[in-house]
């Protein structure tokens, strides 16, 4: 894992030293909230419905134990004891006073950590596949060229101020667990036809109001060219992309309205001119990275007790079969721990919680950790042998339920219960749809589906992608929900199409349980998942029941 | 005064805590919508906003809600303004934990 060296520690001190000023001067009255405003989000700080929330990035989604504790500390110290993990690989805490914000930023440096860019129109944290290092089917682990790229991207002058915020995420498998191609900009490591690695990349894609997949400026950039390729990129987008709308101002509208053949070509043209100020400074340093993110020293261990533990408990071999991947190494596995209990608040995870996970990730997962935008936190390194011990110990905290890329596994924002922006609440109806199908001992035989909520048009919940997306909006003073059905998070992204009109508040739950029900009914076998039977069928059926006829004519 | 004006109370958030406040008649700033000024006229509540605004040293984003009169006082109207006088929904947490509320 990258450590930071004595620039990074001078410059995130600098840094924090900075705004703590600018909090002081801001409470005595030196500044005006117009003044400060910028400021305190160039650092991670907003302001919410019920109080001020720190966003603090997790880079690449990856920790260690000694981070998570420190995530853990922070939260029990200046917050209410939990924090809230996010789909952009972020932790955010909902409670902290103005006057603690400048400590708990120092605290976070203590461990490497900071909250810089993680909001404003800026390069926010560059997120990617939280499987990287461990996943079978990746070319290579992806983080050193993201941790290239947060290092380029971290307080670079000329892409302080943007147009509007701009979302890099990375990955390296055939199968895309990053949602790379709803990222302003995204990098797929691949290899040509020769065997040499290089990059895709992918421009302008993003949810938000108006949803569009990531298409293809570069279909094998050679390695060297990565940095000044994609400074290229942003520079391009820095001057074309429109500033007088802001709801126009993402990569995605400038290259609808421009199209990729300009675009490219521009690129090509900005990308000859800053290439040759690259020399080879990047590669030495992306050279050393890869040295940082070296795969663990693999142990070698006797797998009976996995074995026996798989065929005697079946409590521990529903977990075994529905929260593990498989790892590049065949004796270990990827474990991910539900941060989605029934009942409980996606992605919310307790000071006690985070402090197991960084015990347990110290003690059996080679002392690593991810965050997945899916909201829930990867053991990415756990040999067979150690999975009962590390399953008895998660139980403990109620962090082993089986539930991973079940209905349960809902993606939600925060919504109308923490957020300034929300239209609507996203949390209760997740925590709803989750009980409700817990109750109904239902969760299991139903099978793979993603659930995913957002409490506002901006998509923080990833609703368009979901199989099924709920998307809750203000309609005359009322919360209303939306639904869209087909979408698709993966390699083969796909944006949902709406159902009709909106379900209320007390009619979501209800609407989502009908139209599961009938994919039972419809489906041809245990083996067809909810999207295979969408698309075999369409929407019709679907429609059909959640909209009896009288109430479709009445909407129309 | 128009008769299609809808009451309205001056709302913000606390500079320090960001907790959710209210202005009341007496130009102090309070954590319970019940004791906020009711605002019944369009004039008076817009020279109420820019005494409110005028005080950047202690509250942010000062605006008007629309409210009803309640038992209590003032009772918000906007969904969005009863989740702000009460607190998130999926935790005890914010105003609806804090002794001497009353239920809105």
């Amino acid at each position: 894992m990258y450590q930071y060296n004595d620039f990074d520690t001078g410059f995130v001190k600098a840094r924090n030293a900075q705004f703590r000023d600018q909090v002081a001067r801001r409470i005595d009255g030196s500044l005006t909230e117009d003044e400060f405003k910028p400021l305190r989000l160039m650092n991670g700080l907003y302001l919410q419905l019920h109080a001020y929330m720190l966003r603090v990035a997790i880079p690449y989604g990856t920790l260690n134990s000694v981070k998570m504790r420190q995530l853990a500390m922070i939260a029990e110290r200046w917050d209410k004891g939990y924090g809230h993990f996010t789909t952009r690989q972020n932790i955010q805490y909902n409670w902290p006073r103005l006057s603690d914000v400048p400590d708990m930023l120092d605290a976070l440096e203590d461990v490497g950590m900071h909250a810089i860019q993680t909001s404003g129109n800026t390069i926010r944290n560059v997120t990617s596949d939280h499987f990287s290092g461990a996943a079978a089917d990746e070319i290579e682990d992806p983080r050193p060229i993201a941790e290239l790229l947060r290092q380029w991207s971290t307080d670079h002058p000329e892409f302080q101020f943007l147009g509007r915020k701009f979302k890099i995420a990375v990955g390296a498998s055939t199968h895309d667990r990053a949602v790379l191609k709803a990222h302003d900009l995204a990098i797929r490591v691949v290899q040509n036809d020769t065997g040499e690695t290089g990059y895709e990349v992918l421009i302008g894609g993003g949810l938000g109001r108006t949803p569009m997949i990531g298409q293809v400026i570069n279909g094998f950039l050679p390695r060297p060219d990565l940095l000044p390729y994609v400074e290229a990129v942003l520079s391009v987008y820095n001057l074309l992309g429109r500033r007088d709308n802001k709801y126009k101002a993402r990569i995605k509208i400038t290259l609808h309205e421009n199209g990729m053949d300009k675009i490219r070509a521009l690129v090509a043209e900005r990308f000859a001119g800053i290439k040759p100020q690259f020399g080879g400074q990047d590669q030495a340093l992306l050279a050393q990275f890869q040295r940082d993110f070296a795969a663990p020293d693999y142990i070698t261990a006797p797998l009976e007790t996995f074995e026996a533990a798989y065929a005697s408990d079946p409590g521990f071999a529903s977990w075994v079969d529905t929260n593990l991947a498989a790892h590049k190494n065949p004796d270990y596995a990827i474990a991910t721990i539900s941060l989605k209990a029934h009942g409980q608040t996606p992605g919310d995870a307790t000071s006690e919680q985070m402090r197991l996970m960084a015990d347990v990730a110290a003690e059996f997962s080679h002392d690593e950790l991810r965050i997945s935008h899916e909201q829930n936190v990867i053991l990415p390194h756990v040999h067979k042998s150690h999975l009962p011990a590390v399953h008895a110990r998660l139980k403990q905290l109620g962090l082993a339920t089986a539930n991973i890329g079940l209905i349960s596994d809902i993606i939600a924002c925060p919504g109308m219960d923490y957020c300034a922006l929300a239209t609507a609440r996203s949390i209760p109806v997740a925590q709803q749809i989750a009980t409700r199908f817990d109750e109904l001992k239902l969760e299991h035989d139903i099978g793979a589906l993603k659930i995913k909520i957002s409490g506002c048009i901006n998509a923080c919940g990833h609703h368009h992608v979901g199989h099924i997306g709920i998307l809750g909006l203000d309609r005359a003073g009322v919360e209303s929900y939306q639904i869209t059905l087909g979408g698709d998070a993966t390699e083969t992204t796909t944006i949902g199409t709406r159902t009709g009109p909106g379900f209320s508040y007390d009619e979501i739950l209800p609407a989502i349980e009908r139209l599961v029900l009938e994919y039972l009914d419809l489906r041809q076998d245990r083996d067809e998942a909810f999207i295979d039977t969408y698309r075999r069928l369409g929407a019709a059926p679907f429609k059909a029941i959640l909209y009896p006829e009288g109430r479709v004519k009445n909407a129309a | 005064m128009s008769s299609a004006f809808t009451p309205k109370v001056v709302t913000a958030n606390d500079l320090e805590c960001g907790d959710v406040v209210y202005l009341t008649a007496g130009g102090q700033w309070v954590r319970q919508h019940r004791d906020a000024e009711l605002l019944l006229d369009a004039d008076h509540a817009a020279a109420r906003l820019i005494l409110a605004e005028a005080q950047h040293g202690q509250i942010v984003g000062a605006y008007l809600a629309d409210a009803i009169t309640g038992q209590h006082g003032p009772k918000p109207v906007h969904f969005r303004e009863v989740f702000r006088a009460r607190g998130p929904s999926n935790l005890f947490h914010g105003k609806q934990s804090e002794q001497n509320n009353v239920s809105i």
